[in-house]
């Protein structure tokens, strides 16, 4: 065998990591990123002439668990039909053996990559309740993130606001799965078909016991960086917000209290002490982009009456003005 | 001379996982020796090319002391020692080159005095050719170094392995794609159908031959890592270096 230069090894590196899609009606464009256990490729869907994001398993395991795992996750998004959430569009396994699905491609950046692009403080916030929108549906349908952070939520160029990759995603409720006996059938060519049995709803923890963590320091509530499975509810998600809308504000001048209280009751060591849920910590931004108090921040007698002020003051001067009105009345008759 | 595609296919282990390991710690002298083989063929050219670039060495001295690593590997309960769960098998050989080097003067005498020990019959001309063609690495770079000489020698031997079956599926033609476009990169300069023309073949041709070849390539790479590697997680890092896939 003739000697391998770097440029080749460099050319048989990609062309063994790209996905195989003889045959599934996709051409590959290019490559978007990877991660822990898959990629994602910019490819055209040529029956219906348009560009798709297609995310597949990178490295196979013998026992097919994280194909699995990743056909979960596209079942997973597929119930959770949301404007701030990526519609996924297929699913089904490559003539590599590989699983895949697609998607939609989100053309934006991470918001890790543009936070100062947003603007000012009230853009940001707006970005933030964006978030909490897609990821308060999720908790009403019974799905917890487990890995939000700014490198999981993509920003357009119109402002959408997307949360992505949910492969470390926890049902709560099995059923929203195990209800959806039919999925799609893997056709040969890689496209679907209707019919055929569920397979699988494995899950993360399927093959993890207690102890095992999932999700990304910094970012994780502390049940779930101790490994207490059982133990991470919607409030692990509201942990991981806070985180978010630290990042967010944290580099704004003077970070007011309000909104520094807000992420510290979000992040609160203890479970019970953070939001009940996901639409308070929203109605919390909510009103404190109106100006009004927020159940975080306690506010002192003369705080609550200076903000009473500011919001009746037109009110005030009127009356204000009546007074002075009588009293030069007053005046001018005694003289 | 060694040929390093036969020798993988000597193999032929039953595909359960990590045999080779396995193997290669068997008490069946037959079942180790072909074990032993396969690690060799796998690392050799690294280890000696590793040798000389690290521990400054010249031509002469690395060929002992390759042959004396090899000797050790061979021989000795040398894989004994090593642990799946706490190292990558690479990262294990690399660590005891290191070790041997350490001992130079020990080893070296060992071999100078003859011995019982058995040469091998590597091809250290090939291997010193190549090393005029690699750029030298610095010295904090080493590791880098001896992880794209072990990439480059699975590759080869990959290679070497999928143009045997492809001629004995009477394939021959996709493997020259193959070639083509990701070995000699002549391929970039051509479109589809000027390519189709070259070869006699349909333009579509192209695309399902090259399909094919680097869908085959990607399985025959995988395989021999996972006989490689000593468990599932070493298997899943271990292939992301060799596919350049990044690690969340």
């Amino acid at each position: 065998m003739k000697w391998l230069s770097d440029e080749a090894l460099d050319r048989l590196r990609a062309a063994a990591d790209a996905p195989d899609l003889s045959g599934t009606g996709y051409v590959l464009i290019d490559k978007l990123g990877s991660g822990g256990m898959s990629g994602v490729f910019r490819v055209t869907d040529t029956a219906l002439g348009r560009e798709v994001a297609l995310k597949v398993l990178g490295i196979e395991d013998s026992s097919g668990q994280l194909g699995a795992r990743l056909l979960r996750e596209a079942k997973i998004i597929a119930q959770l039909e949301h404007p701030g959430i990526v519609p996924v569009h297929d699913v089904g396994t490559l003539p590599d053996g590989r699983v895949f699905y697609t998607m939609k491609l989100v053309q934006g950046l991470r918001l890790d990559q543009q936070r100062e692009e947003l603007g000012g403080l009230p853009e940001r916030l707006r970005t933030f309740q964006k978030i909490c929108e897609a990821v308060s549906f999720a908790h009403a349908r019974h799905v917890l993130h487990r890995d939000l952070k700014p490198q999981n939520v993509m920003v357009g160029p119109f402002g959408e606001v997307l949360v992505m990759d949910w492969g470390l995603a926890k049902l709560l409720d099995p059923g929203v799965l195990a209800e959806e006996k039919m999925v799609p059938k893997i056709a040969e060519s890689g496209r679907t078909l209707p019919g055929q049995d569920a397979s699988d709803t494995q899950s993360p923890e399927a093959d993890t016991a207690h102890g095992v963590v999932l999700g990304t320091p910094g970012y994780m509530a502390p049940e779930q960086a101790r490994g207490e499975i059982e133990a991470v509810g919607p409030r692990a998600d509201i942990y991981s917000l806070g985180a978010v809308l630290k990042f967010l504000i944290e580099e704004t001048q003077g970070t007011p209290k309000a909104l520094a209280a807000i992420a510290g009751k979000a992040m609160a060591e203890d479970v019970q002490q953070r939001y009940g849920s996901v639409e308070e910590l929203a109605h919390d931004i909510a009103h404190y982009l109106d100006g009004a108090p927020v159940s975080a921040y306690p506010e002192g007698a003369m705080t609550r009456m200076w903000r009473w002020m500011v919001k009746n003051s037109a009110w005030l001067l009127l009356i204000l003005a009546y007074l002075v009105m009588r009293a030069l009345l007053i005046l001018w008759r005694a003289r | 001379m060694r040929d390093d595609a036969n020798l993988l296919r000597q193999g032929n282990f039953p595909s359960t996982r990590w045999s080779l390991i396995v193997a290669a710690r068997s008490v069946e002298p037959e079942d180790r020796r072909r074990a032993l083989d396969i690690l060799t063929s796998a690392y050799w050219k690294p280890v000696y090319k590793y040798i000389r670039l690290r521990w400054d060495k010249d031509n002469e001295q690395a060929k002992d002391l390759t042959q004396e690593f090899f000797f050790h590997l061979l021989e000795k309960d040398f894989l004994a020692r090593y642990d799946p769960q706490r190292a990558r098998l690479r990262t294990f050989l690399r660590v005891c080159v290191d070790h041997l080097i350490a001992n130079e003067d020990k080893a070296a005498r060992r071999l100078k005095r003859g011995g019982d020990a058995q040469i091998l019959s590597l091809d250290f001309e090939s291997a010193e050719g190549e090393l005029q063609q690699v750029e030298i690495p610095s010295p904090e770079s080493m590791e880098d170094f001896f992880e794209r000489e072990w990439v480059r020698s699975i590759f080869s031997l990959s290679l070497e392995r999928l143009r045997e079956e492809c001629q004995q599926r009477g394939k021959a033609m996709h493997f020259r794609l193959l070639e083509f476009y990701d070995i000699d990169e002549a391929g970039k300069e051509f479109t589809y159908e000027e390519v189709a023309r070259q070869f006699s073949l349909k333009a579509s041709d192209v695309t399902n031959y090259l399909a094919y070849a680097r869908r085959e390539f990607r399985r025959v790479v995988l395989e021999q890592l996972r006989e490689m590697t000593g468990t599932e997680e070493e298997f899943r890092r271990e292939a992301r270096t060799l596919l350049g896939v990044d690690a969340s």
